[in-house]
């Protein structure tokens, strides 16, 4: 049963203007297995999943579904052919109950048999042990269990491949557990099952098998158990990778050096966190840490002046100094990279030129703009010097890659020259090349004397990068963590026993 | 080296396929204008009532025509695109800005240029006012746009009404109006097109030499995104409104000043927020606010102005007119629908593009299919 191919897809290629997706990509999924789809961003990882659900058509290749050529040309057909899509964001909608998501849609008939319906919901939430019930409102649900809903709706509807795009990454470790328990489940049943991912560890966790794209081209498919990590990390960004640790060593020399604090925060309150105080130095690469919701975010948004700042003192360089909008902040020589990049950073359809140039131009003035060739040579400039790939400074900037976004939004903080740059998961649904890029990058700043303050969720990073830990828990700070105590079990202890301190 | 050339080729594209539309519908009018009857585009000196030279001719007069919506029309595309709606009390604003305008002149005993411009800078003055208030509508206590200026496109006529306290509107006799209106002796380019070029090469200078336009689009696209970058959100759309209201106030006082006449108030203006909102439309800029081309609006404009006028030199009556235009404003919507945008688009690079290129180089990689 487990070699049964279930899905071949040979010779795909898909071509946008400027720009080659996808060159001759095979990719082979077999019955009652997790496959992992890996690639950096850019990879093809994305517009793979899209030509075989019909969002894009390709432009050669052929797709092999249970032996049989098909033709798929919208994410419906392919929904019926047994290909279904669980994506990133939820794509249900959270004001219908959870029967009501299930079967929307689905059924022909004038009147609707919710009764059934509730009954048959109830039936396979449970058979899928899914912590949910038929009449609740999808909304009051869990992000987690949302997710886990729309995979049962994908169930109910007879998939025979399943594709996970990025389940995990707006999950907290148990809510991971439970998606993956969900996911062997259906292993067994025989779905085969497409995991796109970030997250290595999780690959390792579930996965039987792993492909690897690179610039559009295949790579290799690989047996999990036969590919340690770090080759798959190389294999993936096509060099033999150093060892991502030694790039942190800089900064533990340097924290013990004394440096007057930049930036200063007593009683800093907003709408959306209670009162903490916090100072960066200058030269120092600073974190917040803690679960998601800890209340990390909100504290660096209530720094900038992101959020209604409701209380407390603040002082740049010493003098005190009043920030409750984000451009009094930016006067202050302070930058903020939005932990949502979508939502708060980048402006879709203007140009990548118009993107690097926002922030610094707003700091400039209304009356004061910057010239044709200024903005094309600061667009060129750090379009070079970030690697951005994209076709040209006039694309917009909402079709190049999640990470290239993220260093065009980089690249517009940065041509603020501000000496103090908060950034809240800058690595977020980045590719472990780019990842490594900025983190170098914040490493270098730091070293020049810019004052940093970094989010991750993931810890080992923090780590990496950072030399002061601040921990949250429920919206207070339970915990300072400096030097020896940088490791990743005090940083548990801290979170779980933040009580006591 | 090909890929280089698509690449330019992409962002060429990108840059002026908003033009095409309205550009198209242009030239389509003007071809079908010359072969219906070339006389439409000849153009003659006349010499009016007062003995003035003035350019004449069907198409001199559709430019004269289309100057009040040209203006309306620029005012529209920024309100549009800072704030995602549309401003459906141009029209009543308008008529506000002529009553006004007479209103102020009635205090004078000698009417010369000096009281012409602190009547139009009265009149400027209160339709900003009005704007404002429809723009503190929209920008605080966020309502929808055509919700919000529902108000002044209900009561702006009674206003205009309780503001000029006579039953017609009339402009007290002086020698400047019918300047305005028609054209400067000895000068024969008709006096709106002067105003409008005025206009434009006053809005191009504020383009060139602050930052509206991209304020404008970010905070249309993106308002989140543009808080996080310092900009003043509220501050743009009441901007947008202020400017729309300017133009309101130009485009009521050439109008009052082109008809010369005793007017209602109930019968000047009539439908020009409907018309700005189309020419917005025809301009390829989207209702929903974010980029805009100011040139693509007063082209649509235009556009409008010579369907019209077309169907007028045509002869179709005058009740049949709007009939007419319904078919090209369908016609129009159609095309530049992304639907048959798309369709043309895929038909053009697999079709011509392809061809062309497998029969020049002898490889083609934009026709996979075939291969």
């Amino acid at each position: 049963m487990e070699n049964e191919v279930l899905l071949r897809m040979t010779g795909i290629c898909k071509q946008f203007p400027g720009v080659k997706a996808l060159q001759n990509v095979e990719f082979t999924l077999r019955r009652g297995e997790i496959h992992a789809l890996m690639g950096e961003n850019g990879a093809g990882k994305s517009t793979l999943i899209k030509v075989l659900t019909g969002v894009y058509p390709k432009d050669a290749g052929k797709i092999i579904l249970d032996g049989k050529e098909i033709a798929i040309h919208s994410p419906s057909q392919a929904q019926n052919q047994g290909i279904s899509t669980v994506y990133q964001e939820i794509t249900l909608c959270p004001n219908l109950t959870v029967a009501e998501n299930i079967y929307i849609g689905r059924d022909k008939t004038a009147i609707v048999p919710w009764k059934k319906f509730n009954h048959d919901a109830d039936e396979l939430l449970k058979s899928l042990s899914i912590p949910a019930r038929a009449k609740q409102l999808l909304g009051s649900c869990s992000l987690a269990v949302q997710q886990m809903v729309a995979i049962a709706r994908a169930v109910d509807m007879q998939c025979k491949v399943l594709i996970l795009d990025e389940p995990t990454s707006s999950l907290d470790d148990h809510e991971v557990e439970m998606l993956f328990s969900l996911m062997r489940r259906l292993k067994q049943e025989g779905v085969g099952i497409i995991f796109v991912t970030h997250f290595l560890d999780q690959v390792y966790a579930v996965s039987d098998r792993i492909t690897v794209l690179r610039n559009g081209e295949l790579v290799g498919e690989y047996k999990t158990e036969n590919l340690p990590m770090l080759d798959l990390v190389s294999k993936m960004m096509g060099k033999e990778l150093e060892n991502l640790s030694n790039i942190s060593v800089g900064h533990d020399k340097r924290a013990t050096v004394e440096r007057p604090a930049f930036y200063q925060a007593e009683d800093l309150a907003s709408k959306e966190t209670n009162p903490f105080s916090f100072h960066a130095d200058e030269g120092e690469v600073t974190g917040f840490t803690g679960l998601l919701g800890s209340g990390r975010s909100e504290c660096v948004r209530a720094i900038f002046g992101a959020d209604k700042v409701s209380g407390g003192k603040v002082r740049v360089h010493g003098k005190s100094v009043k920030i409750t909008r984000p451009k009094q902040a930016m006067k202050n020589g302070i930058g903020y990279l939005p932990e949502d990049r979508k939502r708060d950073g980048i402006i879709a359809d203007l140009s990548v030129r118009d993107n690097i140039i926002l922030a610094s131009q707003v700091m400039q003035g209304f009356f004061k703009p910057y010239s044709r060739a200024e903005a094309e040579a600061f667009a060129d400039e750090y379009i070079k010097a970030l690697q951005i790939k994209t076709a040209s400074q006039d694309t917009p900037v909402g079709s190049l890659s999640g990470g290239n976004q993220q260093k065009v939004i980089l690249a517009r903080w940065l041509l603020t020259h501000p000496q103090y740059l908060i950034l809240d998961e800058p690595t977020r649904g980045i590719d472990i090349g780019t990842k490594t890029e900025i983190q170098r990058l914040v490493l270098k700043l730091a070293e020049e004397g810019m004052t940093v303050t970094f989010i991750s969720s993931e810890i080992e990073e923090m780590l990496r990068t950072c030399s002061r830990l601040i921990v949250m828990r429920d919206k207070h700070v339970v915990g300072e963590l400096t030097g020896e105590q940088l490791n990743q079990s005090e940083i548990m202890r801290t979170i779980a026993g933040g009580e006591e301190q | 080296m090909k890929k280089q050339s698509e690449a330019q080729g992409y962002s060429f594209f990108q840059k002026h396929s908003q033009l095409l539309i309205p550009v198209t519908i242009l030239a389509l009018l003007l071809l079908f204008n010359l072969l219906r009857d070339s006389s439409y585009f000849n153009i003659a000196i006349r010499f009016n009532n007062d003995n003035n030279p003035v350019l004449a001719g069907n198409l001199i007069s559709t430019i004269v025509d289309a100057s009040e919506l040209v203006i309306l029309s620029i005012g529209m595309t920024l309100v549009t695109a800072a704030c995602g709606g549309q401003d459906i009390s141009v029209g009543a604003l308008g008529t506000i800005a002529a009553t006004m305008f007479a209103k102020v002149l009635y205090l004078f005993d000698e009417i010369g240029v000096a009281q012409i411009l602190v009547a139009l800078l009265a009149t400027c003055g209160v339709t900003v006012l009005f704007s404002l208030f429809n723009g503190t509508l929209v920008a605080v206590f966020k309502i929808q746009p055509m919700i919000a200026t529902l108000i002044l496109f209900t009561c702006g006529r009674s206003i205009a009404y309780w503001i000029g306290q006579i039953a017609n509107l009339f402009i007290p006799e002086n020698p400047i109006t019918p300047i305005i209106g028609t054209v400067i002796p000895g000068f024969p380019v008709p006096t709106p097109v002067l105003i409008v070029a005025v206009v434009g090469i006053l809005f191009a200078l504020v383009f060139k030499f602050t930052n509206l336009r991209l304020y404008t689009q970010t905070v249309g696209i993106n308002q989140g995104a543009a808080r996080l970058n310092g900009i003043n959100c509220v501050a743009i759309k009441l901007i947008s409104f202020a400017i729309l209201g300017v133009c309101c106030a130009i485009a009521g006082v050439i109008n009052v000043c082109r008809i010369g006449g005793k007017v209602t108030y109930n019968s000047l203006m009539v439908d020009f927020e409907m018309k700005a909102i189309l020419a917005v439309a025809i301009g390829g800029n989207s209702l929903g606010g974010g980029k805009f081309r100011i040139i693509g609006s007063v082209l649509g404009a235009y556009a409008y102005c010579l369907l019209f006028n077309t169907l007028i030199a045509m002869k179709v009556p005058s009740t049949h007119i709007t009939a007419y235009q319904a078919v090209v404003i369908f016609l129009l919507v159609i095309f530049s629908s992304d639907q048959v945008k798309e369709t043309i688009a895929k038909f053009w690079k697999t079709w011509i593009v392809g061809k062309f290129r497998s029969k020049t180089t002898g490889t083609d990689i934009s026709s996979g299919k075939e291969a």
